[in-house]
């Protein structure tokens, strides 16, 4: 056991060691949802009509957009590993009496601080363009771990795809296409109730929208129904099911 | 009536047949994806701080072979010992006894060449001063201690492979894996690779290499299995070998096809065997000395032969090979024969 934090310490320090040698990923992950942020806020926030608990729509719009990305946050971990398989990485570690979770362990922590970070920034450019917290510094914590925790369960997702498709390019893609509608057909963007019913139904059993309101409960006080308790059980259920599947995966992982 | 009489508290006896005198020990080796037998029922052996040289074409099953041993694939079927160790049943504890370097140079190319050794040093379980110190003590020996904090994606492609190599030292194996560990790489840098694994081998590696280059083999194995299609066709040192597949062979291309005979008639004195004529060109075996090309140009001017071109051919890979598996085939067939 002590072998697997030591080993999952190792290659998640090499991730982020890694991570600051390749500056133009680093400026993607921060510009791009603020970039996004920015869009949402003065291209269709005018447009899109929120309920009157909410004071204006960059309140409702940013929980909404860090569950967004934090789930894309991932996508460092599918394009490593992707890129660690195909150069002859992933041969290396598997030959090496190191414990066999860790490669996965240590990239999918290394995405947990680089999550942290964007989380930052994109709060930091919420409160510059109008959102404000209504919320105790417990209940903001708690906000912050409980993305943290689903970016987290998403990072395993991620390991899995990662493992399991043939190129980045592949990877980049399959993810976009898994992650955009779950994102959009859920309360981040837009109040559910605007939906078709069909999509209403789906938007509602989502569990981005569970986190988003998750989010709204505990940073703006809005209701929370379950919601808190629900994004919880998912991410737990997601880590529970993902994690053993991609290590599963990488002990049987055949370089090129 | 079933009966027990082992006890099993006092067999302590490794499962695998472990042999102390062999270093890699391969019986029987099958291993399949899917309907495609990438090895048939291979057999190796290796004595400690010997090189091991797997010969033979693209998708012959060499890959295939040293991924089991290096544990990354469980094999369908047979034995295989390294270092005394079963490769599947004990894998944790053979891993710490092998080095592996691949085809590709396995190194990540946003660390510097340090940091990539510190890894590989602390994942198998060195504190992090010792790897560093290992670390270094690698980079030193492998000339490359002017890079060493130069991240490796600024390495030639010689200085990745090294560094590669370097980082399946890290722990000091007494056995390494080479797959193709010259492939792609310039002339130069594949000579001190060259040089490198055999100052390895006399301090006592033992190294299996795979190769698709005879001359590799050639240099460095002291004994060669020839693979193709999943099995080993040949085993033998290179002299061995290369004694199977002929000399050299003289190729003569005559102006004119109907010179041949007399071609024919004045190189006959030259060869092992009779020469062959094939249209306007002329093929005899010859054994290897010096001074061929011009013997033969002088006995052609004499019989007043016109020659377009004259080329000497070493045996290639392609030799060895072909004359093997057509050697192989014969065999095939004269059982065949005998047995009807």
């Amino acid at each position: 056991m002590s072998r697997l934090v030591s080993d999952t310490m190792v290659v998640a320090e090499r991730n982020l060691v890694r991570l600051t040698r390749a500056p133009d990923l680093l400026l993607a992950f921060t510009v791009q949802p603020v970039m996004f942020v920015l869009l949402f806020v003065y291209v269709f926030g005018g447009a899109i009509i929120i309920p009157q608990t909410y004071d204006g729509y960059a309140e409702f719009l940013l929980p909404g957009i860090l569950v967004q990305n934090i789930a894309f946050g991932g996508f460092v971990t599918a394009l490593g590993l992707n890129e660690d398989l195909q150069k002859g990485l992933i041969d290396r570690f598997r030959s090496l009496p190191m414990a066999r979770a860790a490669v996965l362990a240590g990239r999918t922590l290394a995405d947990v601080v680089t999550n942290t970070l964007s989380v930052v920034i994109l709060t930091l450019t919420g409160l510059i363009i109008g959102f404000s917290f209504d919320a105790s510094i417990i209940e903001i914590a708690g906000g912050l771990g409980l993305l943290l925790l689903f970016g987290y369960a998403f990072s395993w997702v991620f390991a899995l795809l990662g493992l399991l498709v043939s190129s980045p390019e592949a990877a980049n893609s399959l993810g976009f296409i898994a992650v955009f509608p779950l994102t959009f057909i859920s309360s981040a963007f837009v109040p559910v109730e605007s939906m078709p019913s069909a999509l209403r139904w789906f938007a509602e059993i989502n569990p981005f929208t569970i986190l988003v309101d998750a989010m709204r409960a505990l940073w703006v006080d809005q209701p929370a129904g379950n919601s808190v308790w629900g994004a919880v059980a998912w991410s737990l259920a997601i880590i529970v099911i993902f994690a053993p599947l991609a290590v599963a995966r990488y002990r049987r992982a055949a370089g090129r | 009536m079933p009966t027990r009489l082992e006890d099993p508290m006092t067999d302590v006896r490794p499962q695998g047949s472990a042999d102390p005198e062999l270093a890699i020990k391969v019986r029987g080796l099958r291993k399949s994806f899917g309907d495609v037998h990438a090895l048939d029922g291979v057999d190796l052996e290796a004595t400690p701080g010997t090189v091991l040289g797997l010969l033979g074409p693209n998708g012959a099953g060499k890959t295939t072979a040293v991924r089991v041993m290096a544990t990354l694939l469980k094999p369908d079927a047979g034995e295989v010992c390294v270092a005394g160790l079963d490769a599947v049943r004990e894998a944790t504890a053979l891993r710490e006894r092998i080095g592996l370097a691949g085809q590709y140079a396995a190194i990540d190319e946003n660390l510097t060449g340090l940091e990539n050794l510190v890894m590989v040093g602390r994942l198998y379980g060195m504190k992090r001063a010792q790897a560093t110190a290992r670390g270094r003590e690698l980079l030193e020996r492998f000339e490359l201690t002017n890079a060493a904090d130069r991240p490796a994606k600024t390495y030639s492609g010689g200085m990745r492979r090294r560094l590669d190599l370097g980082a399946a030292l890290v722990a000091k194996p007494p056995i390494l894996f080479l797959d193709e560990p010259t492939t792609g790489l310039d002339p130069r840098s594949r000579l001190e690779l060259w040089t490198t694994i055999e100052e390895l081998v006399a301090e006592g590696t033992t190294v299996l290499l795979t190769t698709q280059y005879l001359d590799e083999a050639d240099r460095l194995a002291d004994t060669i299995a020839v693979i193709d299609q999943g099995r080993v066709i040949a085993t033998g040192t290179p002299d061995e070998l290369k004694d199977r597949v002929g000399g050299q062979r003289l190729e003569v291309r005559l102006s004119t096809k109907e010179e041949a005979p007399i071609a024919a008639r004045a190189l006959a004195p030259m060869g092992d065997e009779p020469p062959r004529t094939v249209g306007d060109t002329v093929r005899v075996s010859v054994a290897r000395r010096d001074g061929l090309i011009v013997d033969a140009v002088r006995r052609l001017d004499e019989a007043g032969v016109e020659v377009d071109d004259i080329t000497l051919r070493r045996p290639t890979l392609d030799d060895v090979f072909l004359a093997l598996t057509g050697h192989v085939a014969e065999i095939a067939d004269d059982e065949e024969e005998e047995a009807a």
